[in-house]
Parts: C-alpha cells; structure tokens; sequence
C-alpha cells in the first residue's frame, strides 16, 4: 500500500515531465524553431543511442573524479566537522573562513587549479573535493549541535564522558543532518568534476561536451546534458537506500509522525 | 522516622542559577527499601534539586551522601531518569535498556546478556529488537525504567516518571512499579505534581514550596505499603490531599 501510495505522489511530477518533452517535440517537430538551435528529442536519443560507447567511456572518467574527490570532500568533512564540534576556539575561528571559501566561484578556481596541478585527475579531484566538502561540513556541525540536551544529561548522569557522549548520541543524531549534507554534495561532485573538465583535460564528459559545442552538434550537447542529469539521479537515489541501510530506525519515526 | 542507615541523605543543600537562587538548605533523606515523593508546584526547583542529587549539578552549598559516601557533583553514582523517557532512537530497545552498563565500560554483548533477562518481568518481552518509535508509550516509560534501574546500585531518582501517560495506562503502571520495587529492592525518590499520585504510592513526602524553593513539609503516609489502590477513595486519603493542599498553596 505504501509502494502505491508513492507513485500516485509521483505521477503529477511524471505528468509535467510529459507535457515538457511534448511541448518541445512539437516545437522542433513542427519546425517552429530551427534543428540547429533546438534538436528535436528524437535527434538527442538518436545521438544518445549511436555515442553511447563515447559517452560511457567518457562518464567513466567523469565518475572515477567525482567519486574520489567526494570521498576525500567526505573524509575531510567529516575530521574537520568532528573537531570543530569537540574544539570550541577551533569552530569560532574556522566557521567564518569555511563561509568564505563557499562564496569563491569554483568556475574561477577550476583554472587555477589545472595550473598549479596540469591536465590530470588531480585538478579535478581537488576541485570536486572542494565543492562537496562545504555541505555536509556544515550539516554535520549543525548536527552536532543540535544534539537533545535532556538526552546529553541523561549520558551524563550515568557517568558518560565526552567521549561516549559523542558515541552513543551526538554523532548517530548528526546521521541524518549528514546524509542531508551527502545527497547535495553528490549532485555538486558530478556537476564539479564536469565544470572542471571544461577547462581543461583530455577526456570525460565535461571534455567531450567543450567538443560536441565547437562542432555545434547540440544533440549530442543535450544527450551529455541527459546522462550527467541521470548520473546525478541515480547516485543520489544510492544515497537515499544508504541512508535507509544506515538509519533503519527513521523507518519507524516516519511511520509514527503520520498517524 | 530518620534511621541512621538512609542510603540517600542531602544535607542543606543551596543552588542557584544566575544569582538567582533556585534552592536553599534544602535536606532529605531516603531510607533503604523507601519509595519518597518530592511534590511541589512548577518552579519550586524540584528538578534542580534532583540535578544536585544525581551530580549533573554542584550545588553551592551542601552536600550528597550515597550510604555515607560524599558524591556531591559526581555523576554516575545514582541513576537518575530525567522527565522524558530520553530512549535514543538510533539504539534498539535492548540497547537502550543496557546503555548505563555500556557506559560503566561493559562490552556490548555483555551489557545485552545482562539486560535480557529483565525483559520479562519489565512486561518488554519481543521488544527487544525493536527501535523505540515502535513502542506505546507506556512500554517506552517501562523501557526507561529498565534502563534506570540497570544502572542503578539500589536508589533511583525519577523525574515526573508516569506524567505523560493517560489516566488507565498510568494505573496499570503505578500497580506495577510499586510491586516491581520490592521486588527490586530499589529506592525510589520521585518527582510529581499529581497529589493523589503522590500519595497513592508513597512512603512519605516532602513538600517543596517558596521561592527559593524550601522543604515546606514532610508527611509520612499510613497505613504503610503496599496499599491497595482503593485507599484513593478512603477518608484518609483525602485528609492527606487536604493537608497538602494547604501546604502548597501558603
């Protein structure tokens, strides 16, 4: 009953999605705006269909960048949230400056990048590291925070240190602020890793979409466009069973609450 | 009534909160096998005084004797369940009944073992398994009795512990409490402002009223436990109510 209930919620949003594509196959079909400007969404399935080798090959790379750069954005978020958390003087001088770097637009740094570390997987990484880290550092910290003080004396009286304080309750209730924080990053890891390919690289899908531009070949632009919306998608549905795998328990609190 | 042997004892206890005094020279004490009640009006520092007594809290003044023991402001010594029952939702029931023996430093399958058997007479058999979400809320209020009473050496301090619960499900538990106690062996000092709670299941009780919040009184209940809860419709029963209202209401 469940499962039914979560595609009836869905089919407005899968509805609005059909009158897009109709709205615009009957634009291109009907030759209200020139194939060169608009492709129809038959010419993009077509390219999807006849590049994808191309494109696999390509999302390859493309995900082998973003998977590392967002396990060390992670890795690095995670230390630095945790020690901010434990270390008061550490937060209040670092908070600002993590709010700073978010306002550096990462389409000025991705340049810099690839001069300091050259054409490779290293620029891209770093990048993507970069971006990735800022969400789920601070929906960690805000975590953290947000601990249930009742439950923290609770700890206490039983004799907790700081420690297991931080075991047994602060950081399985930053769980869920820390998956919030995840499924934004995972869509700023692919998003990331294409932007710095852009400038730069010999290959992935940020590469091939500089080339099938310069070749004006815009459906092939929109069969990229489509996979990296699909990649994004699919990792961050892997996000949602992860955390559903993580959190058994919010099954049961979403249950209650909607009685 | 004080016996030499009260396991509990606070002697002129004096709290206060942003030079704001909650509490002054406040004492009681807790004879072994006792359940006593601390009644008072909201505001009187009911909880603050239970965060003295558990060593959440240094009082200023004062101090907290376990059997002779001074344990003022040092936690752990005392188990001390606060107002809600506080059941972690990311732990399974048995887990959360077997925290304080994980916290005094047991391994997790040994904190399990121990636990497990007091399932059954908790009335929690086949919750065990279960996250908290999943319980009523009077099998939630018997999970964090269990938890209190697993990391307790003998005395337990309860902080509005049948409140949250409707007026049958509440019955049903005082009757099981009570019972379960001497069973137990605990001592219990616990906190409510429901009068006839009060004196439905206590020993005795001591009236905590004033700003700052002073023992305005200590009555002692008879005929002694274990009473049958039709006493509730008794003549003594409501001279008892009287007196206290009387107390609390100066």
């Amino acid at each position: 009953m469940k499962k039914s209930q979560s595609i009836t919620s869905k089919l407005p949003a899968l509805a609005a999605l059909a009158v897009v594509a109709a709205i615009w196959c009957g634009a291109s079909e009907g030759g209200f705006v020139p194939a060169f400007m608009l492709p129809s969404p038959l010419d993009v399935v077509q390219a999807l269909i006849s590049d994808a080798p191309v494109l696999a090959a390509n999302a390859a790379v493309t995900l082998q960048e973003a998977f590392w750069g967002l396990g060390i954005g992670i890795a690095v978020a995670v230390a630095l949230a945790t020690l901010m958390h434990r270390v008061r003087w550490l937060y209040r001088a670092l908070y600002p400056i993590l709010v700073i770097t978010q306002t550096i637009p990462t389409i000025a740094l991705a340049p810099l990048l690839v001069l300091w570390m050259g054409f490779g997987m290293a620029p891209k990484i770093t990048l993507v590291a970069l971006t990735t880290f800022f969400p789920i550092a601070v929906s960690l910290l805000e975590g953290y925070a947000s601990t249930d003080r009742a439950a923290a004396d609770l700890l206490r009286a039983m004799g907790a240190s700081r420690r297991q304080i931080f075991l047994h309750l602060e950081f399985p209730a930053a769980l869920s602020f820390f998956f919030s924080g995840l499924r934004v990053s995972v869509s700023y890891a692919v998003v990331g890793a294409v932007i710095s390919e852009w400038l730069g690289g010999f290959e992935g899908l940020g590469v091939y979409m500089t080339r099938v531009n310069k070749a004006y070949a815009f459906d092939k632009m929109f069969a990229v466009i489509i996979v990296i919306v699909v990649i994004s998608l699919l990792l961050m549905l892997l996000v949602t069973a992860l955390r559903r795998l993580v959190m058994p328990w919010e099954a049961y609190e979403k249950i209650e609450r909607n009685d | 009534m004080e016996t030499e042997d009260a396991v509990l004892r606070a002697e002129h206890i004096t709290k206060s909160y942003d030079s704001r005094c909650i509490l002054k020279d406040v004492s009681l004490h807790l004879n072994a096998g006792e359940l006593v009640c601390l009644l008072g009006v909201s505001g009187a520092g009911k909880t603050t005084l239970f965060h003295a007594l558990s060593g959440l809290e240094t009082p200023e003044e004062g101090r907290v004797l376990l059997s002779g023991e001074d344990i003022t402001g040092r936690p752990g010594k005392i188990s001390y369940m606060l107002q809600r029952d506080l059941l972690l939702p990311h732990k399974k029931v048995l887990d959360n009944a077997a925290l304080p023996l994980v916290i005094a430093g047991k391994s997790k399958r040994e904190a399990r073992a121990e636990a497990a058997p007091y399932f059954a007479p908790f009335g929690l058999s086949g919750t065990e398994d279960k996250y908290p979400a999943q319980l009523s809320g009077g099998m939630r209020q018997r999970a964090a009795l269990l938890r209190t009473f697993l990391g307790s050496k003998g005395v337990v301090l309860l902080d509005e512990p049948f409140s949250a619960l409707d007026a049958l499900t509440k019955r049903e538990l005082h009757r099981w409490y009570m019972g379960m106690m001497d069973q137990l062996h605990l001592t219990t000092l616990f906190i409510t402002h429901d009068i006839d709670e009060a004196i439905l299941l206590s020993d005795r009780i001591y009236i905590l009223a004033g700003h700052p919040g002073t023992i305005a009184a200590e009555l002692t209940i008879l005929p002694p436990r274990p009473r049958d809860l039709s006493f509730g419709l008794q003549p003594e029963f409501l001279d008892y109510k009287r007196q206290i209202l009387s107390r609390l209401e100066q």
